[in-house]
């Protein structure tokens, strides 16, 4: 076999990359007319060509220490291709894959379809980048991609008035936590001397000044929390997914959410050691108290909403809460399998997460409302659709119809053998609390007689699509978890 | 040995295609679905019968276990999940129990359910995969993704083809077994993970063997092993126990009854409460033995056994006397379940060979009791649009069949010599009455406040045959009385039939009863 040059190991992040370029280029060839079905087929098969990439680097163990390549760093060390890149990746494009599915239907009627798919595009594009930074510049640098079509896709509907006030605060909070985020880059920079990950840890075992590596890490974690939507710094989360386009909601509370986490993995793993700033800042007790804050934010927070899209932003940010737990119970027994049950839980809520957003996506396209009463009966209307949904939220609920029971066990096992019994217990009533807001759409949709005149009349065809896999592949992560499980812990073992 | 799995995957894909059938075709679809697991449930309880002999527990000899298949599913943190399943005596009557029952209960749908039909009969096959599933399985993960897979088609079943207050009853009913559940969960895990490295797997029987072997528990935050043993006792008797359910965990009950359709409830009484003590027995009573004789004793300042039977004892007597206040036929035989299944705890608790083996017993000739009692009062209800004692009377004369398989079922109910009630109310009282060991003097005492139930059980159900079937000919609806179809006869004929033979010859399935619950006594010391 010939040996690929090093550089396509990063072949997902370039399909996506040259697709958000020839997406413009379609576009610009006759600007006047939109042409739908090839700029969603354009954007469609790019995104499902980056999936079918990682994939299948991933089956290949590209980037695995052995016999089959080592470990594949580029530029000066300053991008890595490991497991759990590509893990992200292939995570990421999944869910923007789903994404332009359902898109197609959501979109059909509205303006600037080049630009929809290819701000989203390059937003998955600066996430799958963020996954493979070995460096602080340059995850400051795929941070900021990922996050400006961002803040331009949740404003795509120009004229709806929550969608542009929904990407005003996003924007705001979001260039704020930027500043805070590099201003701690630059105090990590003053202490250390370095911005290369590798460097930095090198850097802190010979000691480094005290309050100002303090200061700069505490302002990154500060930076982290905001693109993982966690608490305290999760209140743009419920504003910007309700206001939003549902697609791009599910694309921004599960992709993007995604690559925050990568993000935080590496940097305090491999650029900040326990050993070596333990003694400067404990980062894991850090991240315990944001973890159970999180969890309990989220949850009761949703359990108090009446809008189901609302509910459904603030479950995203009881799950950052979950998923805080890979790097709040890294107490140095059983590091990897802990981290490995945080990536396997994003993964696993990739999948139930998006579809549930492409079900809110599906009865924005129906115009049927947004209370839990407006879904009353929608399951003798669209018994397949709701049959999916009612896998999603049980999914996420943690009932064993969906691999979220696993990834909730996953995580549950990880506290138990850490010893972080207070995270286990948080994990578990939590949980128990958010059955009860998720199935209260399953029971609107099933039990509660339809308000008189519900009728859909229209059952689109992508957005079926997308709903579907994603209910299929939340089904299957049950028998299939191990695959899941095996490779988020190995990856984690390599980092 | 595939036969498990084949069973699973057929009726799981026959689920699948009901949804897919039109309305029209859907019941004779299910039900001829149906008949696969039916014919292969007693087919394999034929081959059970002739071809094994010796198989024991399935816990305490899984190597000996008959339908045995086990492939290793997923490795988390150094503990091995397995698709792993297999019968014995316990779990082959149920297994052809869910069998027999599922198939009936669709064919007793054909009248009562007139909409959204395929959807209710691919749940109804839906849960019978899970029930299969349930009682087959080996492994805690395998098992209990199962067990939450009864729970959800249940709460959709009673809350779109309920009656009235259909709404209350399926929340109840979904509250109350998913907080079940839960503490459940959190009691068994504390006990696996605790026994550290002495399992590598999630397999029952794996856990099961490490407890009964004396493995060692390491202490948790100053919670010692002896102590962590009884808390996960409790954890995991109140979690089941509401499945059964025992007072005072039983008011979802007579709601979840009194609003589900006929047909479920049928299943709800037939095999659903069946769970909770099925799993009484795999969990409590057969890993954690010690705790349950009384052996191990910890923190509690009373006997565990005598606490469990005498929770036993006051839901018989309970729930029979609530069932004597009723006037709503299926409330009366709703609440005397709970009654029923009082007899089942006081047997498992009493430890002996024929008090396990009698409730054991008692689980299928319940089922098939409580649920020709709810047939027969559905097909009642499809004639004359009511189930109040007050408003009808002398119904014998304008449906002698209906009526004559009812009163039978009454007298199975009241525990009459060759059938199967009286068979299972014997044994149970044989082995409770001497249970000296784990309730000391106060067997006899407490079997005997037991049978007392079976006077009221009489009582109630006596007064309203009476009320109701005899006398002169009366009914305030405004429905015109022609006596039932066949098609919703035929299934009482089938249950009665089914509950003679096991009263003739318990020996049908005794026999392989008493050979998987005897290895349970001989280790944990019983009589």
């Amino acid at each position: 076999m010939v040996q690929l040059p090093t550089w396509t190991a990063l072949g997902p992040t370039l399909v996506l990359a040259l697709t958000a370029v020839v997406l413009l280029l379609v576009d610009s060839i006759d600007p006047d007319t939109t042409n739908n079905e090839l700029l969603a087929g354009v954007a469609g098969l790019g995104s499902l060509g980056a999936v079918v990439a990682s994939a299948w680097y991933l089956v290949g163990g590209t980037g695995m220490p052995g016999e089959n390549g080592e470990l594949i760093t580029l530029f000066g060390d300053q991008l890595i291709v490991d497991q759990m890149a590509l893990f992200f990746s292939f995570l990421i494009a999944s869910v923007l894959t789903l994404v332009v599915i359902a898109s197609y239907d959501y979109m059909s009627e509205h303006r600037y379809q080049a630009e929809y798919y290819s701000l989203m595009l390059l937003a998955a594009t600066g996430m799958t980048i963020l996954g493979s930074a070995n460096s602080l510049a340059v995850a400051f640098v795929a941070l900021e991609l990922a996050s400006l079509p961002s803040y331009a896709l949740v404003a795509i509907l120009k004229t709806n008035k929550s969608s542009v006030e929904a990407s005003l605060k996003y924007f705001l909070v979001g260039a704020l936590s930027s500043g805070v985020f590099a201003y701690g880059i630059s105090l990590v920079y003053g202490a250390t001397g370095s911005l290369q990950f590798g460097a930095v840890a090198s850097a802190l075992s010979e000691g480094a000044p005290v309050g100002l590596l303090g200061m700069g890490i505490l302002m990154i974690v500060g930076g982290v929390a905001f693109k993982t939507a966690s608490s305290p710094f999760h209140f743009w989360a419920p504003e910007a997914y309700e206001g939003a386009p549902a697609p791009i909601s599910a694309f921004l509370s599960s992709a993007s959410k995604a690559a925050g986490f990568v993000l935080a993995f590496r940097v305090f793993v491999s650029a900040f050691p326990m050993d070596a700033v333990g003694t400067t800042i404990d980062w894991v007790l850090v991240f315990q108290v944001l973890a159970i804050l999180t969890m309990f934010v989220g949850n009761f927070a949703a359990a108090t909403q009446e809008n189901v899209k609302r509910m459904l932003a603030y479950s995203s940010v009881g799950h950052a809460g979950y998923v805080l737990i890979g790097l709040a119970a890294l107490t140095g027994d059983a590091n990897s399998y802990v981290l490995g049950s945080g990536m396997a839980h994003l993964l696993v809520y990739g999948f139930m997460n998006t579809g549930a957003f492409l079900f809110i996506a599906m009865v924005e396209y129906w115009d049927v409302g947004r209370t839990f009463e407006d879904y009353n009966g929608l399951g003798t209307e669209a018994p397949l659709a709701c049959a999916a949904m009612t896998i999603f939220l049980f999914s996420l609920a943690g009932l064993p119809i969906g691999g979220g029971f696993f990834s909730k066990f996953y995580l549950l096992s990880a506290t138990v053998q850490t010893g972080t019994w207070l995270l286990a217990a948080s994990l578990i009533i939590n949980s128990a609390l958010s059955l009860f807001y998720y199935s209260r759409v399953v029971k609107a949709m099933w039990i509660e007689d339809p308000a008189s005149g519900l009728e859909i009349e229209r059952y689109p065809l992508g957005l079926y699509t997308a709903v579907i896999v994603a209910a299929l592949v939340t089904v299957l992560l049950i028998p299939g978890f191990g695959m899941v499980s095996e490779t988020a812990e190995t990856a984690a073992t390599l980092l | 040995m595939v036969a498990v799995a084949a069973l699973l995957a057929v009726t799981l894909l026959g689920a699948i295609a009901t949804f897919l059938v039109d309305d029209e075709h859907a019941a004779k679809f299910a039900t001829a679905v149906s008949t696969i697991p039916l014919v292969g449930s007693v087919a394999m309880y034929y081959v059970y019968l002739t071809d094994y002999q010796n198989v024991g527990n399935a816990l305490l000899s899984p190597e000996t276990v008959a339908f045995r298949q086990s492939i290793d599913w997923i490795e988390l943190g150094g503990y091995t999940l397995q698709y792993s399943v297999g019968l014995d005596g316990v779990s082959m009557p149920l297994l052809t129990l869910t069998g027999v029952l599922t198939t009936l209960a669709l064919v007793s749908s054909w009248t009562p359910i007139d909409e959204r039909q395929s959807q209710f009969y691919g749940l109804m096959l839906l849960m019978e995969v899970s029930l299969i599933g349930v009682f087959a399985a080996l492994d805690f993960f395998l098992w209990f993704v199962f067990w939450e897979g009864v729970l959800i088609p249940m709460y959709l079943l009673i809350g779109i083809w309920g009656g009235p207050r259909r709404k209350y009853a399926a929340i109840k009913f979904f509250v109350y077994t998913n907080v079940a559940s839960l503490v459940m969960f959190v009691g068994f895990f504390a006990l696996v993970f605790s026994l550290g490295p002495s399992v590598s797997s999630f397999g029952l029987p794996e856990i099961a063997q490490a407890l009964r072997g004396g493995a060692v528990l390491i202490p948790v935050a100053g919670i010692t092993a002896a102590q962590l043993k009884v808390l996960a006792f409790i954890a995991m008797f109140v979690g089941f126990a509401v499945k059964v359910p025992v007072f005072p965990l039983h008011t979802w009950l007579p709601d979840a009854h009194v609003e589900a359709p006929t047909p479920v409830s049928v299943m709800l009484a037939g095999v659903l409460l069946k769970m909770g003590t099925y799993a009484l027995l795999r969990f409590n009573f057969t890993m954690l033995s010690d705790v349950a004789t009384g052996e191990v004793t910890a923190i509690l300042p009373f006997s565990m056994p005598v606490a469990i039977a005498v929770i036993g004892v006051f839901s018989v007597i309970y729930g029979a006397m609530l069932a004597l206040a009723q006037r709503d036929l299926k409330r009366i035989v709703a609440y005397s379940s709970i009654s029923s299944m009082g007899y089942v705890i006081l047997g498992l608790v009493a430890f002996t060979p024929h008090g396990m083996g009698g409730a054991t017993f008692q689980m299928i000739s319940h089922g098939l009791i409580s649920g020709l009692m709810f047939m027969a009062v559905g097909v009642i209800y499809n004639e004359t649009h009511t189930r109040m004692v007050g408003d009808m009377s002398g119904l014998a004369d304008r449906m002698p069949w209906t009526v004559g398989i009812f009163v039978s079922a009454a007298f199975g109910y009241m525990g009459l010599p060759l059938m199967s009630g009286f068979a299972a109310e014997v044994f149970i009282f044989l082995g409770s009455f001497g249970a000296t060991e784990t309730l000391g003097s106060l067997a006899p005492v407490l079997t005997s406040v037991a049978m007392f139930g079976i006077v009221i059980v009489a009582g109630y159900l006596l007064w309203a045959m009476q009320r109701t079937l005899f006398g002169e000919y009366e009914l305030e609806t405004d429905y015109e009385l022609n006596g039932a179809a066949f098609h919703d006869v035929a299934p009482l004929a089938v249950l009665l039939l089914l509950v003679i033979a096991l009263g003739v010859a318990p020996d049908l399935s005794y026999g392989m009863i008493q050979e998987a619950v005897n290895p349970i006594l001989d280790i944990g010391g019983g009589v």
